[in-house]
């Protein structure tokens, strides 16, 4: 009997909450913000979903219901991405050690 | 054009460098490279859709205008937005990740073909119990965050907002939500679909405004967790494997810190969800306000004689540092201390502002070294050995009542063990109570010198009386 491929994309994400789970544990407490930032800036990878959605348009009809949300989507998300990882680098260029001061 | 194998070999990678992101965060060292490999995952997902597509029409010249027009807003928020408004940043951040999962869930909807899933009306069903799914909590981050964004902006009231029957209409909308979906599989009706997102709508209102200020730590947590599990729902409708991986690093990753936070408060989660927490205590804080003790206040004067005086200083920072904007001159006090020969280092609670982490982003704004600051169970022994610590903005995380008083709401929460110092300066506004709504022990401990006045006012002034 031929396994769904539904199955193997659950592995994926079972595996990935472990991942997740042991490296989140391993975040040192000074970089929650940052942390926080970041997962938001990846998680805007969503974006995928919007430009398929918006390049479903025919040819003549760039523009219609379905490819809107997308593009919209599009705009939600990388505010999202741009923000989050400039926002993420700019925290983190902050955080220095006493030797770097005396320079 | 390339082949539905290869992209997906592609968006593995880019998972892969994802996990490397988050993971680099385990040192302030290896974390400017992280956000790289980050940015790099990133760029390597988008281009490899655009590539798999393969439609080179017009249409692509508009999603790259839409593209530029969002990363431009995105890029001036981030180099525009103060430190200190990073919580609000951030559930901002969390609502336009949770309505675009609902956008694309409408999209996928609206036009399965384009996304292999059949046609109108005709939806594979594993598809739309996931598209459904990815739009409700979706839906469920955006209108929570909004509240959220909103409490921390100062716009809505950091009280928490309880009516009777709160938690059992959340129930039934929530199995409400379960029964349209389960409809909706059946008649794959538009009318539904529509129905179960704005259902999810109101339940992200519901859940949140119950939830008090001194809670936004946890709230920000659960949301940041929330936006993941969309981004998963949406993978798994997608059956794209860079946004199953990241939507569970994300889940995971918000889920993990609501827990620290939790703990951190010694509270259950569920209490925090079905929240009214710092609301219901105002009788007993009455009580306590007319048996009015004792207590010794100072100025900035003598603040500066027993910081001169001392050997080493703990300062113990709070949200009253962050709303103040006092970080600077805090440093500025440092360094003269440090001149001094008196030793300095930084206490941390985790719970201290409003979200994790938020204390030390400030401090490191201020160019504060980031071994100077220490978290709470690092320090904590430190106290007993110290000559003065100077408590700025914080409150509910240095009280006592938390390890005398099992009565007390907080008491079991992990505390700041400040008491054991010789000497604590407190600066503070005024007497009022902290977001938990209990009178903190230490203002009238004979160790204790109270300085009232504005956290920022207070420091410039000692600064001035120390040279």
């Amino acid at each position: 009997m031929e396994i769904d491929p539904f199955i193997f994309r659950l592995s994926i994400f079972i595996l990935s909450i472990f991942i997740g789970y042991y490296v989140v544990w391993s975040v040192t407490p000074s970089l929650h913000t940052p942390l926080m930032s970041v997962t938001n800036a990846i998680s805007s990878v969503i974006i995928v979903g919007a430009i398929i959605a918006a390049l479903a348009g025919t040819s003549e009809s760039i523009f219609n219901t379905s490819s809107i949300f997308g593009f919209i989507a599009i705009i939600l998300a990388a505010i999202n991405i741009f923000g989050g990882f400039l926002v993420t680098q700019r925290m983190l260029q902050m955080y220095k050690k006493k030797k770097d001061k005396k320079k | 054009m390339i082949s539905a194998n290869l992209a997906a070999i592609f968006y593995l990678v880019s998972g892969i460098l994802f996990i490397l992101a988050l993971r680099g965060l385990s040192s302030p060292d290896t974390s400017r490279q992280g956000n790289y490999f980050g940015i790099a995952g990133m760029i390597i997902a988008i281009v490899v859709t655009f590539l798999s597509i393969g439609n080179f029409s017009t249409s692509l010249v508009y999603v790259i205008i839409f593209l530029v027009i969002g990363g431009a807003i995105g890029a001036f928020i981030a180099f525009k937005i103060p430190m200190t408004a990073m919580p609000e940043l951030v559930a901002g951040f969390h609502s336009l990740v949770g309505l675009a999962a609902v956008f694309v869930a409408i999209a996928a909807f609206l036009n399965p073909a384009a996304f292999n899933l059949g046609n109108v009306g005709d939806i594979k069903l594993a598809s739309l119990i996931e598209m459904s799914i990815g739009a409700a909590v979706g839906a469920i981050t955006f209108s929570g965050s909004i509240i959220a964004f909103l409490k921390l902006r100062g716009i809505m009231s950091g009280a928490p907002i309880t009516f009777s029957g709160q938690h059992i209409l959340n129930l039934i909308l929530g199995i409400g939500i379960f029964v349209l979906i389960f409809y909706l599989c059946k008649t794959q009706s538009t009318n539904i679909f529509w129905t179960v997102i704005i259902i999810s709508f109101l339940v992200g209102v519901l859940l949140i405004i119950p939830i008090g200020g001194a809670d936004m730590p946890v709230v920000i947590s659960m949301l940041n967790s929330y936006s993941g599990w969309a981004a998963a729902g949406i993978g798994f409708t997608l059956e794209n494997t860079a946004l199953i991986i990241t939507g569970a690093l994300v889940g995971s990753s918000g889920a993990i810190l609501s827990y620290i936070m939790c703990k951190a408060m010694n509270r259950s989660f569920v209490s925090v969800i079905l929240g009214g927490f710092g609301a219901d205590n105002s009788t007993d804080d009455k009580k306590e306000k007319k048996d009015q003790k004792p207590v010794k206040s100072g100025n900035a004067e003598d603040a500066a004689f027993l910081m001169k005086n001392a050997s080493s200083v703990i300062i113990v920072p709070g949200y009253g540092m962050a709303v103040a904007q006092a970080q600077h001159a805090l440093r500025e006090m440092v360094d003269k201390l440090k001149k001094n020969d008196i030793k300095v280092t930084y206490a941390i609670h985790p719970v201290a502002g409003r979200m994790p982490g938020h204390m030390n982003v400030l401090l490191a704004e201020a160019n504060v070294p980031y071994d100077e600051v220490f978290e709470l169970e690092d320090i904590n022994n430190d106290f007993a050995n110290s000559d003065v610590a100077f408590v700025i903005g914080a409150n509910d995380v240095t009280n006592p009542v938390a390890k005398t008083d099992p009565k007390s709401p907080i008491f079991g929460m992990p505390v700041l063990d400040v008491e054991k110092c010789k000497s604590v300066l407190f600066v503070k506004r005024s007497l009022s109570p902290g977001y938990a709504g209990i009178d903190n022990e230490l203002f009238y401990k004979d160790n204790t010198l109270m300085l009232f006045a504005d956290a920022k006012k207070m420091t410039e002034d000692i600064v001035k009386n120390l040279d």
